[in-house]
């Protein structure tokens, strides 16, 4: 299947056809050895959407964030993203479709040896060849200013706190104006007040930037802030799926532990 | 009606050879499993390395970041190779010059050091001390990039890491390395102009003059050309043992030091089979 650079999918046409999903996965199997991490999972992201997957730890949430972006191939089942069907894809295809899509991993992964400049510097040299440095400078001012940390510029990820580093993280993620953001535990390790404003920033971003978004989480606070939808993983396997109402009001003792 | 079974008495040879067929076919398994996981290794290296050769010549060369690794592998090296060359150089004459004496040779001395240095101490210890250095660095340095998933985060941001972090790095230990085996060798004679002048008096341009009229491009070809694959090794087991490096902190610690041995042994396997080669061509 072939990418075009301008995308079979962009946001205006991802606007136009809200039916389409943007993420559709179908009967999603993936085993490590013996042990089967994601048994069947079939999930779809509307446009627009901020789609909430809880779990417990090794539920296989991670694992499932991690197949959609192709870092882990899945033994069976589809995987689609705006349109194209990532198992099928070759490496410069995967890396074409990788431009649309934004990935927060857990732990930031802020290139240490960057400083917080040359690490917002870093994707957008590489995807957005055609901007000036004058322009460069411009997007990275205003990412900065919209995770509210304009004066941290020069320095080294090593100098900066968790929430901090997650803030740098989700501004190098969104400099490239990603139609879809994968979050991978955002509120992981950080205090209850730090966790929040990540929380609102999530939603900021989906609001400013538009994109879609794929939240994996155990913080059922995040979960809370930013769910459209909420699918819950048990074991590889969807437990349960609906609003944030379903399951507040629901009596299952699992997901009740959750909710408490 | 309850069944009474009868006890079987199992005489007690028979149980020892049990335990041995158990023991035997553990050891067995284990053997084998070990000689499945080496030929494993052994193949993902040479993956890693035609996939190394496949990116060095596949889209755009990231030569700001080559550059950028020349520095870190070249000059950040460079105090610590200074200070091993000039004392090789200096330990050989003093260690040497007694026996020399002995018979009358002192005049031999240096072109018996820079014989030396350029043929095999200059490159094997040079080498040795990088392996250690720049080959536990790279390890380390992948390491903790692949377990603090910066790897991933290259690669999700459509950049190939295996180009933008492996080739360059091969490639600056191959290019560095050998600039440095020749720089130690300068220092090395330098040194040993030194310790000549420890016990006598030697001017600068009579040492030299004597240590360089005894070498031939037969000494220095061999040793430029093994130069070339103690950088390539040293880069490409620093990266493969960084780069595949498993998700707990523990294997940074695991790939740093399993690159320094790997690297050095291969080092010294490689010197070996160099030694040989000159021989049988000369």
């Amino acid at each position: 299947m072939k990418t075009d650079q301008s995308g079979p999918l962009n946001k205006d046409t991802v606007k136009k056809n809200t039916n389409e999903p943007v993420i559709e996965i179908n009967n999603l199997r993936k085993s490590f050895g013996s042990q089967e991490v994601l048994k069947n999972v079939t999930l779809k992201l509307h446009p627009g959407e901020n789609l909430t997957v809880l779990g417990k730890s090794g539920s296989g949430k991670s694992v499932l964030i991690k197949c959609i972006v192709g870092l882990l191939h899945s033994d069976s089942g589809n995987i689609n993203v705006l349109g194209l069907d990532v198992n099928s894809l070759n490496r410069n295809e995967l890396g074409d479709l990788r431009q649309k899509i934004g990935f927060l991993f857990q732990s930031g992964a802020l290139y240490d040896s960057m400083t917080v400049k040359q690490n917002l510097e870093f994707p957008l040299r590489r995807i957005k060849r055609d901007l000036t440095t004058l322009e460069i400078k411009e997007k990275i001012e205003e990412v900065l200013e919209n995770v509210g940390l304009a004066d941290a510029l020069d320095k080294m990820p090593s100098q900066l706190s968790g929430g901090m580093r997650k803030r740098i993280s989700l501004a190098r993620t969104i400099i490239v104006d990603p139609m879809v953001m994968l979050y991978d535990e955002p509120t992981t390790g950080l205090d209850p007040a730090t966790s929040d404003e990540i929380s609102l920033l999530i939603n900021k971003v989906q609001k400013k930037y538009k994109t879609s978004s794929l939240i994996i989480t155990h913080d059922i606070n995040c979960a809370r802030k930013t769910a459209d939808r909420i699918i819950m993983l048990n074991e590889g396997e969807i437990y349960l799926e609906g609003k944030l109402s379903d399951f507040e009001n629901s009596e299952d003792e699992l997901i009740k532990s959750f909710f408490m | 009606m309850k069944k009474i079974i009868p006890k079987i008495k199992v005489l007690p040879i028979l149980q020892d050879a049990e335990k041995i067929t158990i023991k035997l076919s553990e050891k067995t398994i284990e053997t084998s499993e070990k000689a499945n996981n080496f030929l494993t290794d052994f193949a993902d290296v040479i993956l890693f390395i035609v996939r190394i050769i496949k990116e060095s010549f596949s889209g755009k060369f990231e030569f700001k970041e080559f550059l950028h690794q020349c520095y870190v592998v070249g000059y950040k090296t460079l105090p610590l190779i200074s200070i091993t060359g000039a004392i090789m150089g200096l330990v050989l004459t003093i260690q040497a010059r007694p026996t020399l004496a002995d018979f009358g040779a002192v005049s031999l001395l240096p072109g018996m050091v820079s014989v030396s240095l350029i043929r095999e101490m200059g490159p094997v210890i040079t080498a040795l001390i990088c392996a250690g250095k720049i080959g536990s660095g790279m390890g380390a340095e992948l390491g903790s990039m692949r377990v603090s998933e910066q790897i991933d985060a290259m690669e999700v941001s459509s950049t190939n890491p295996m180009k933008f972090l492996v080739v360059t790095r091969v490639l600056a230990a191959t290019c560095m390395i050998p600039l440095l085996i020749l720089y130690a060798d300068g220092l090395g004679i330098l040194g040993s102009w030194a310790g000549a002048n420890i016990k006598g008096d030697v001017t600068f341009g009579l040492f030299f003059s004597q240590a360089f009229s005894p070498v031939d491009w037969i000494d220095f070809l061999p040793a430029v050309v093994k130069s070339v694959f103690f950088g390539a090794i040293i880069g490409i087991v620093g990266c493969y043992k960084g780069y595949n490096a498993g998700r707990g902190t523990e294997s940074v610690g695991i790939a740093a030091n399993s690159a320094v041995v790997t690297a050095s042994l291969l080092v010294i396997i490689l010197d070996m089979i160099a030694v040989q080669i000159t021989d049988m061509l000369a």
